[in-house]
C-alpha cells in the first residue's frame, strides 16, 4: 500500500517537470502569435494582457511595408532551386558512389565522408571572396558582375554545402539494397541509365522525402550565407529580412510588424513540422544527424 | 566497347556533384588555411606572406581571449545542461507509461524547426528590460525594482544566450535519446524489477550503460554545434555585444573577416577553432572510452 502512494508521487512529479517544459516551450510561440495581433499602444502595458482585438493590419504592414512578401517569394525560389538541384545532382552520384566499382572510388567516398565535418560558418568568408573575385573580373571584362547578389549562385551554394550529408545518406540507403534488381533490368538488356532512373531511383523515394525534408527546414531557416551572398536590400530572404526587422525595430517602435513577420516565418515550418513529424524524428535518428 | 559505356555513366553521374563539392567546400577550405598566413585586408588585391604572424596576433588579443573564454563556458554550460535534461526527459518518455506520450515528443521537439533567427527574436521579446516576458514574470516576486538587463549586461548576457541555446537543443537530444533507448531489450527491465530495483537504479544500471555508445557519438555534435550555435544565435541575437560580451569563436571570426576586412587574420582564427574543436572532441571521445557493452 505504501508502495502505491509512494510511486503515485513520483508519477505527479514526472508529470510536473513534463508539463513545465512543454509550457516554456510552448507559452514562448504562443505569446508571439498572440502579439501579432495586438496593437502597438498595447505593447506598454503587461505582455501577459490579452490582445484588444484581431488587429490583422500588423501581417497587412510586415508583407507590404516591411517588404516580407518580396522576401518569402526570394525565399520560395531559392528554396525550391536549391532542394531541386541537391536531389538532381546527389541522387545519381550517390547511387554510382555506393553500387559501382571504379578505381578512384574509395577516396571520393573518403573525401565526401570528410566534407561531413567541414561546417559553412567556417568557409562562408572564402566563398564570398570567391565570388566576389569572379565578380571584380567580370566587371573589367564584360562589365557586368554575376555571382554575388544571385538567387541561383545562392542555390547552388546552398546545395553543394548539402552534398556530403546527403551523399551519405542517400548511399547509404543504395549499399543496403539487393543487387538482384539491377542484375534482372540487365539481363533484360536495360542500360545503365534506364536502370538507375527507372529501377532503382524509385525505389529510393523513402530516403529521398528523408533528405528533401530536412533539407528543406535547413534552407528556409539559413541565413549567414544568404546575409553574406546576397548584399542588395531588394535581394534578400525571409530570415535576413526578420533580422532587419530587428534592427529597425530598436530605432522605430513597431513591435506588431515584427511579431507578425516572425509569424509569417515560422508559420511553413510548423505547418509542415504538423504534418510530417513522425516522418522527421525518425529520419533524423536513421541518418545520424547533422551539426 | 561496353567498358567506355560504363565508365562514361559513371563519370557523368558522379563529375557534377564532384565539381560543386570541390569548387564550394574543398577550394574554400584550402583558402581558410592558405589565408591565415596572409596579411590581407579589404578589397585590395595585395596579399603579404607573413607565415604565423597572424596566430601570434591572436594569442596576445584579448578581444580573442574574451570570445574563447565564452565559448568554452557555453560549450561547459550547454553541453551539461542539455545533456541532463534531454538524457532524463528521454528515459521518463520511453520507460513510463504516460498519458500524452506523443503530446510531449512532438512539442519539445519544436523549437528545432524554427530558424535561429525565429529563436533570437523570441528570446529577445522574453529578455526585454521593460516589457519582456521573463522580467514581468519576475516582478511578481521581486517588485518594482530595477529590470534586470539580461542582454545589456556584460555579466549576464553569456548566461542568457545558453538559455536559448538549451532551449533550442533540448528536443533534439532528447529524441536521439530516446531512438537508442527503444533498442535496450524490456526483458532486462523486468528482471531488474523482479529484484527490486527502482527507478533510478535502473537508470544507472542498465539505460545509461546501454546506450553510452550513442552518448559518446552525442558529445562530439555537442562541442561541434555549440560551437556554431552559439555563432547563428549570438550574431542574430546580441551582434557580440555589448562591446564584445557576448562574441564568441566564431562571430570573433565573422566580425573581423567579413565586417572588417580583415581576412588573414579572420581566418587565422578559423583554423584555431577548428584545431580546437577537433582536440578537444578527440580528447573527450579517449576519455569517455568505456568496453561496449554487447546486448
Amino acid at each position: 500500500m505504501k508502495r502505491g502512494a509512494n510511486s503515485n508521487i513520483v508519477k505527479a512529479f514526472i508529470y510536473l517537470a513534463l508539463a513545465l517544459l512543454a509550457i516554456t516551450i510552448l507559452i514562448p510561440v504562443a505569446w508571439v502569435f498572440v502579439a501579432s495581433i495586438k496593437e502597438n499602444q498595447e505593447f506598454y502595458r503587461s505582455p501577459w494582457t490579452v490582445p484588444q482585438g484581431f488587429h490583422y493590419q500588423n501581417f497587412i504592414d510586415a508583407w507590404q511595408t516591411a517588404n516580407m512578401g518580396e522576401y518569402m517569394l526570394k525565399s520560395v525560389l531559392v528554396t525550391a532551386l536549391a532542394l531541386f538541384l541537391l536531389v538532381v545532382i546527389a541522387l545519381p552520384a550517390s547511387y554510382v558512389l555506393a553500387r559501382f566499382k571504379f578505381k578512384t572510388k574509395a577516396f571520393w567516398n573518403a573525401l565526401f565522408m570528410g566534407g561531413l565535418f567541414i561546417n559553412v560558418n567556417y568557409i562562408v568568408v572564402p566563398i564570398f571572396l570567391m565570388l566576389n573575385n569572379g565578380d571584380m573580373f567580370l566587371r573589367k571584362t564584360f562589365g557586368k558582375p554575376f555571382f554575388l547578389n544571385n538567387l541561383f549562385i545562392l542555390a547552388l551554394v546552398y546545395a553543394s554545402t548539402a552534398l556530403p550529408f546527403t551523399i551519405y545518406l542517400l548511399s547509404g540507403y543504395f549499399k543496403s539494397l539487393a543487387r538482384d534488381y539491377e542484375e534482372a533490368a540487365y539481363v533484360d538488356g536495360a542500360s545503365y541509365s534506364y536502370t538507375m532512373l527507372r529501377v532503382m531511383i524509385p525505389m529510393a523515394k523513402p530516403s529521398v522525402v528523408t533528405v528533401v525534408l530536412f533539407n528543406f527546414l535547413a534552407f528556409w531557416n539559413e541565413y549567414i550565407i544568404s546575409m553574406t551572398l546576397l548584399t542588395k536590400q531588394e535581394l534578400k530572404t525571409l530570415p535576413v529580412g526578420l533580422m532587419n526587422l530587428m534592427a529597425a525595430q530598436k530605432s522605430a517602435v513597431q513591435y506588431g510588424q515584427l511579431y507578425a513577420g516572425l509569424v509569417i516565418v515560422m508559420l511553413p515550418t510548423l505547418i509542415l513540422y504538423m504534418c510530417v513529424q513522425k516522418k522527421l524524428t525518425q529520419g533524423m535518428t536513421m541518418g545520424g544527424l547533422k551539426g | 566497347m561496353e567498358k567506355k559505356k560504363k565508365s562514361g555513366f559513371i563519370i557523368a553521374c558522379t563529375a557534377p556533384a564532384i565539381i560543386l563539392f570541390i569548387i564550394f567546400m574543398i577550394i574554400p577550405t584550402i583558402d581558410v588555411f592558405r589565408m591565415s598566413m596572409y596579411k590581407w585586408g579589404g578589397y585590395t588585391a595585395e596579399k603579404t606572406f607573413v607565415g604565423f604572424e597572424n596566430f601570434k596576433k591572436l594569442s596576445s588579443n584579448p578581444k580573442f581571449y574574451q570570445a574563447f573564454q565564452n565559448s568554452i563556458l557555453l560549450i561547459v554550460v550547454v553541453t551539461l545542461v542539455t545533456f541532463c535534461l534531454s538524457l532524463v526527459f528521454a528515459s521518463i518518455l520511453s520507460r513510463e507509461k504516460i498519458k500524452g506520450q506523443n503530446f510531449f515528443r512532438i512539442v519539445f521537439y519544436i523549437p528545432n524547426i524554427l530558424s535561429v533567427v525565429v529563436i533570437s527574436a523570441i528570446f529577445s521579446a522574453i529578455y526585454d528590460p521593460n516589457q519582456g516576458l521573463l522580467n514581468s514574470f519576475l516582478s511578481l516576486f521581486r517588485g518594482d525594482k530595477e529590470p534586470i538587463l539580461w542582454l545589456g549586461s556584460p555579466k549576464l548576457v553569456i548566461y542568457s544566450v545558453a538559455i536559448a541555446m538549451v532551449w533550442q537543443a533540448v528536443g533534439y537530444y532528447m529524441v536521439m535519446y530516446m531512438a537508442s533507448m527503444a533498442n535496450v531489450p524490456e526483458s532486462l527491465y523486468e528482471s531488474a524489477s523482479l529484484e527490486g530495483a527502482g527507478r533510478v537504479s535502473q537508470f544507472f544500471s542498465i539505460t545509461l550503460p546501454l546506450v553510452w555508445t550513442n552518448i559518446r557519438t552525442t558529445l562530439t555534435f555537442f562541442i561541434i554545434s555549440t560551437i556554431n550555435m552559439s555563432f547563428l544565435m549570438v550574431k542574430a541575437m546580441t551582434s557580440g555585444g555589448p562591446d564584445g560580451a557576448s562574441n564568441v569563436f566564431l562571430s570573433y571570426m565573422y566580425q573581423e573577416a567579413y565586417t572588417n576586412s580583415s581576412y588573414g587574420y579572420g581566418m587565422a582564427i578559423g583554423v584555431t577553432v577548428f584545431i580546437f574543436s577537433f582536440a578537444l572532441a578527440g580528447i573527450l571521445n579517449a576519455v569517455t572510452k568505456r568496453d561496449e557493452i554487447e546486448f
